[in-house]
């Protein structure tokens, strides 16, 4: 698809039956308007990767403000300062930052992992098996995955206090499933209906035993669907921020984005801006790099959850 | 957790694919097609549940059980620093609601984002979705990567991002949009609702346009590449060729699209939280929710809110699904 729109003048050019001047002529022409298509992707990319990667860059640099620098009014630091990463890194908001980094993880992980194996058990059976019910499963996630979060907040809030979950790792990562799971059935389902599943029948009729034909066609197939549902699934779990905030309240489970509203300034006078910048730019760090590294999956994996059959 | 272990032995047979493969003739498609033994139907049926349920009782547990306990926590006056005054009062927090003008400004602030967002990303999705599905192989990972960065950041790292951008403390807007007339250093732009609101949207449309994108993309790759070339060679402009061959054949991705997204919207509480936390009008149905539930600790109230929000949404669905035909199952996996 990426050459056809390249390839149209050249075609064009090609039809003409003899080599005469005329066809030089076109040829020169062809490879002009694809050097032209070339640069005019270039630009749209460029402009593209602004709007997308602006905010990025921009918290980024106030990040590396320091605080008489930030109403300095420019977009960049009139000297570039690690003040703040120092703060929240080795300073005093070091406890409160670096918990909320390890709860972050910590609850996202174990929210990711328990959602993907369960959705992949799930998903298995919808796309393998002929079973009742195997619809309302899909609809029952698909409800789950539009249900608005704040309405569970107010029960989960007063049910927590009850059973002694509230403020706790699995405080969160109960309602976490709530947001990981559905997305991971949906997205597994789709990506188990694509394997060819003859695949191990036919490693069978060479002589593989069940369990060989399972692991080697199977599981190699299966394998990139499982790790990019889990990339998906993080990224949500790791966005959370309505649950965060109201089912902690101390350091003991607040995840780092309900950790940022709670910052405060080094004094009563001086805004957190900086250090919460700095923090915002280190939770974006693996969100960026499984996005560099994975794009291709994660693109997958959305499209063909999401429309794709 | 507790599910994960019950669901040890059934994970192991995954032979019980086994059905498949007895009753599949060589060559031959799944053997369920081929109308199993009673028995044989029984037990994948069985190992079925086996498999699904676990996802499935959480799912409901997460969900049904909370919601059925607002519902039945919004009939009581219930506030947890007075739990000893617990009453019950029928459908009064309901009438305390709706006969509030903050519930219904809320209710319109909610509806004002929901709209104006997802008309804006609609149309930039369509066009990043474009761009993705067209780009030539030198930009193709670059311009998927770029714009996978805003779909996985955090949503309040985004709001502050747009909140430091535009703040009159840290802010430098103000100074790059001086020489436009109507704009000065001493715009603060959250001090008014109509201003806070136009930056929460650029946060909002920002954090959430991949996502309209990457539905659309899917949709647009579903539309053959060869009706839209017969389309040219009987001389369609490219205008055309948009509104009467690839639109028409991706109205169901579209459709789906703008549910999911205007579903999402609804729920808008991070952005608003970090930016304004619902000053100058700015207050919408979630945070309203939480601020009365877990800032005032009027459970019943806050449960009433959470209930009629619910409820809100699932207006918003069966609307779409019903009138407007948003097929989910036949465009979300059920294809096969």
């Amino acid at each position: 698809m990426s050459v056809e729109a390249t390839r149209v003048p050249a075609g064009r050019a090609a039809r003409e039956p003899d080599p005469t001047a005329e066809e030089l002529e076109g040829q020169k022409t062809a490879r002009r308007a694809k050097r032209n298509t070339t640069i005019g992707w270039w630009v749209l990319t460029v402009i593209v990767a602004v709007w997308c990667l602006f905010p990025v860059a921009s918290i980024l640099a106030t990040s590396f403000k320091v605080p008489g620098d930030l109403s300095n009014g420019q977009f960049l630091p009139t000297t570039p300062s690690t003040v703040n990463y120092e703060e929240i890194l080795v300073g005093d908001s070091r406890q409160l930052f670096l918990t909320a980094l390890w709860n972050s993880i910590g609850i996202s992980v174990i929210a990711t992992a328990i959602a993907v194996v369960l959705a992949t058990l799930c998903a298995y059976a919808i796309a393998r098996l002929d079973f009742p019910g195997k619809k309302v499963v899909l609809t029952v996630s698909l409800m789950v995955s539009m249900f608005p979060v704040i309405s569970l907040v107010t029960p989960l809030f007063n049910m927590w206090r009850t059973l002694g979950l509230y403020d706790t790792w699995p405080g969160l990562i109960i309602p976490y499933l709530s947001l990981t799971l559905p997305i991971s059935i949906w997205t597994l389902t789709a990506f188990f209906q694509q394997i060819p599943w003859e695949l191990e029948q036919a490693a069978q009729v060479d002589g593989a035993t069940p369990l060989q034909a399972f692991r080697k066609a199977i599981v190699p197939l299966a394998l990139p669907g499982v790790f990019t549902t889990a990339i998906i699934a993080f990224f949500i779990a790791w966005n959370d921020f309505v649950y965060g905030i109201s089912l902690t309240s101390t350091e003991a489970a607040r995840p780092v984005p309900a950790a940022l509203a709670f910052f405060t300034g080094a004094s009563q006078f001086e805004s957190p801006t900086g250090a919460i910048s700095a923090a915002a730019i280190i939770v974006t760090i693996p969100v960026v790099l499984l996005v560099m590294l994975f794009q291709k999956q994660i693109v997958a994996g959305l499209t063909s959850g999401a429309v794709k059959g | 957790m507790s599910a994960v272990p019950t669901n040890v032995p059934a994970v192991d047979p995954v032979d019980p694919a086994d059905p498949h493969r007895g009753s599949a003739p060589p060559g031959g498609s799944r053997g369920r097609r081929k109308a199993p033994t009673s028995e044989r139907a029984k037990a994948e049926a069985r190992l079925g549940w086996w498999l699904a349920g676990p996802a499935f009782v959480i799912m409901v547990a997460v969900i049904f059980y909370p919601v059925a306990q607002a519902v039945w926590d919004s009939l009581f006056s219930y506030r947890l620093t007075a739990p000893a005054d617990r009453e019950f009062i029928g459908l009064r927090n309901y009438a305390t609601i709706l006969t509030d003008g903050v519930f219904w400004s809320a209710l319109g602030v909610t509806a004002l984002i929901t709209v104006v967002t997802v008309f804006v990303e609609l149309i930039l999705g369509f066009i990043l979705a474009m761009i993705m599905h067209k780009a030539i192989k030198s930009t193709r990972g670059l311009v998927r990567t770029v714009i996978l960065v805003p779909y996985g950041i955090i949503t309040v790292v985004s709001a502050y991002s747009w909140y430091y951008m535009f703040s009159i403390d840290s802010g430098y807007v103000n100074n790059w949009l001086s020489w436009l007339p109507g704009f000065s250093d001493e715009l603060n732009w959250f001090a008014q609702g109509g201003t806070s609101l136009v930056v929460i949207m650029f946060s909002e449309i920002w954090k959430t346009t991949p996502f309209i994108s990457l539905l659309l993309l899917a949709g647009l790759a579903q539309v053959p590449d060869d009706l839209s070339e017969a389309a040219a060679v009987d001389g369609a402009n490219w205008w055309q060729r948009l509104s009467r061959v690839v639109l028409p054949n991706m109205k169901a991705a579209i459709m789906v699209a703008v549910l999911f997204r205007a579903l999402d919207a609804f729920r808008v509480f991070d952005s608003i939280f970090i930016m304004t936390n619902g000053a100058y009008g700015t207050e919408v149905l979630s945070l309203l929710a939480y601020r009365t539930s877990i800032g005032r600790l009027e459970i019943g109230l806050g449960s009433a809110i959470s209930v009629v929000l619910f409820l809100c949404v699932a207006l918003i669905a069966f609307v779409a699904i019903k009138v407007f035909n948003v097929d989910l199952a036949g465009s979300k996996g059920g294809r096969k």
